[in-house]
């Protein structure tokens, strides 16, 4: 990390231009039809990711966080609005927005190496020796390279977790979209994640959506954070996060940017909308 | 090691006390014999060739009728999965058909097709696919979603979808399909060759039917042994090695 710590002075890295958006989102609404129910799950969403940006989502537990990256990443239509990356709109999922979902999603048919090359294997523009090179790499950066031909049921769940960041990242996407990604880690490992996202997005210029409940991650993370109201899902409030990089979540600055956003979470919560 | 040895002293204990039972002379040994007697039967049949000839004649039987199940029944089961109108119609059509013992199959068979090959692959594929349709169905409507969905964030589509997350995300509901299966398959078989006295094969059920007619109690009692041990056996050798491999993978208790 030393060697990068030269290059980290500036707030924002050229690669963030405000003229190019990565992703649009346009008033999305998004209602679930059950027989005993219609959820109105998201209400008029407007979001503007510039590419090499990295945006926190955060809002109470059921507002919609994981619907708005499932519509991002085109695996489920928006009932009204449109989704638009590079400009074009999003019809379907594609290797280009990767998801890291909220749930455990390797298949354990396959082992831990087999499961990041998976992602791998729909890259034509890679060898195999290439891949297996990539892959092991991932493993490497997320901790696991001694676990490669173990199967998934023999992890644990954070060791899950990891695997499923390797995979995603191994694939390169330009767009990660992250659903809690680290809920399930120990404090230790995700303060070294942190650092690893700052550095794998100053180096690669990824455009990232973050979900996630977690105040300090968010500001640590987010170069914007954007706070959701409970169901119907709406943006209510944006925070810039000013600070340079790399941020580390013990900054005093950065925790009371984390307690501006969890006193306006908390107005949400108490059923109010804060101003 | 210690589960052997309470095993075999249980089964040694049984025949202990079955050939007490037959030496005591209070039953008739024609209708009660005794184990050595079967035992002499059992021999005497291998060595002749009858008993050899029985189990291919069935096993021949059993793995046509039941390759024919499968490939009826594991499509046909995935289709219903997928569509609700199929659901409603194939699907519930099995559900029904499904609760028919399959020897109820015999009388319509016998008029259709007269005492012939036709008769008994008819009733073993009407025992078979029925099951292996609802096991398949069942299975497939329990894939979790996620699987499909992470794959196709990754970029997979089609057929790479469907043989490489499809298929092997439904290893474990096709290997239950196809073990039921194969447990209707044996059971409708050995209905089918008791009732279906045809001249062209001459089966394991057969053996045990003339057995009756002929009065044999030895032949009668070889012959259900023979059906048991075959039925006990084939389920390890074709289905165990699949079931252990997913317990493995899955972490599943498939055993
Ligand atoms: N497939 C579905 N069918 C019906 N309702 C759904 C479905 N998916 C989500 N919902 C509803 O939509 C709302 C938003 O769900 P979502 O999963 O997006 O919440 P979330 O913000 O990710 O919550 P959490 O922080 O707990 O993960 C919830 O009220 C949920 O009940
Ligand atoms: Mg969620």
């Amino acid at each position: 990390m030393n060697m990068a710590e030269a290059q980290w002075q500036g707030v924002t890295p050229e690669h963030v231009s405000g003229a190019s958006s990565k992703l649009i989102v346009e008033s999305v609404s998004k209602w679930f039809r059950t027989p005993r129910a219609t959820v109105h799950a998201l209400d008029s969403i407007s979001i503007q990711v510039a590419a090499g940006e990295v945006v926190c989502l955060v809002g109470p537990s059921g507002c919609g966080k994981s619907t708005l990256l499932d519509i991002i990443a085109g695996l489920t239509k928006p009932d009204s609005g449109r989704v638009l990356a590079d400009g074009q709109l999003v019809t379907g999922p594609g290797r280009q927005r990767l998801v890291v979902f909220q749930e455990p999603s390797l298949f354990p048919w396959l082992d831990v190496f087999g499961n990041v090359m998976f992602g791998l294997k729909l890259c034509p523009e890679l060898t195999n020796d290439e891949r297996r090179e990539v892959a092991h790499r991932f493993l490497g950066l997320v901790g696991l390279d001694k676990f490669e031909r173990v199967h998934v049921h023999e992890l644990s769940g954070g060791m899950k977790q990891r695997v499923a960041l390797a995979r995603a990242l191994a694939a390169d996407p330009q767009v990660l979209l992250m659903d809690e990604p680290f809920g399930a880690l120990d404090a230790m490992t995700r303060e070294h994640l942190y650092d690893d996202v700052q550095r794998i997005w100053r180096d690669s210029g990824k455009t990232i959506v973050f979900v996630t409940h977690n105040m300090r991650e968010a500001v640590c993370l987010g170069d914007r954070v954007l706070l959701m109201s409970r169901a119907p899902g709406k943006i209510i409030q944006a925070f810039d996060i000013p600070l340079p990089r790399p941020r580390s979540i013990y900054d005093v600055e950065l925790v009371g940017h984390a307690a501006r956003v969890a006193d306006a979470l908390r107005g949400t919560v108490g059923g109010g909308v804060p101003e | 090691m210690k589960r052997i040895v309470v095993a075999s002293l249980f089964f040694m204990a049984l025949l202990g006390i079955w050939s007490i039972a037959s030496g005591s002379g209070r039953w008739s040994p024609v209708l009660f014999p005794s184990p050595w007697s079967v035992a002499k039967y059992l021999q005497g049949a291998l060595l002749d060739g009858t008993l050899v000839e029985a189990i291919f004649v069935t096993m021949k039987r059993l793995l046509v009728g039941y390759a024919i199940g499968l490939l009826i029944g594991l499509p046909l089961g995935l289709l219903t999965s997928s569509s609700q109108m199929l659901e409603d119609t194939i699907g519930a059509l099995a559900l029904g058909l499904q609760t028919l013992p399959s020897v109820c199959w015999v009388p319509l068979a016998l008029l259709w097709f007269g005492q012939t090959e036709g008769a008994m692959l008819f009733v073993v594929v009407m025992g078979t696919v029925w099951s292996v349709i609802i096991a398949t169905d069942h299975g497939a409507c329990t894939i979790p979603p996620i699987y499909a969905r992470a794959a196709r964030t990754m970029g997979s589509q089609g057929l790479h979808l469907w043989t490489r997350v499809m298929l092997p995300a439904s290893l474990p509901f096709l290997v239950s399909g196809m073990k039921q299966g194969w447990a209707f398959a044996w059971r409708s078989l050995m209905a089918a060759e008791i009732y279906v006295t045809i001249l062209t094969g001459f089966g394991l059920g057969q053996l045990l039917h003339y057995g009756r007619e002929l009065q044999a109690m030895d032949q009668v009692i070889g012959a259900m042994a023979m059906i048991v041990l075959i039925g006990s056996l084939a389920d390890r050798i074709l289905f165990s090695p699949w079931e252990r491999f997913l317990h493995r993978r899955w972490g599943t208790n498939a055993e």
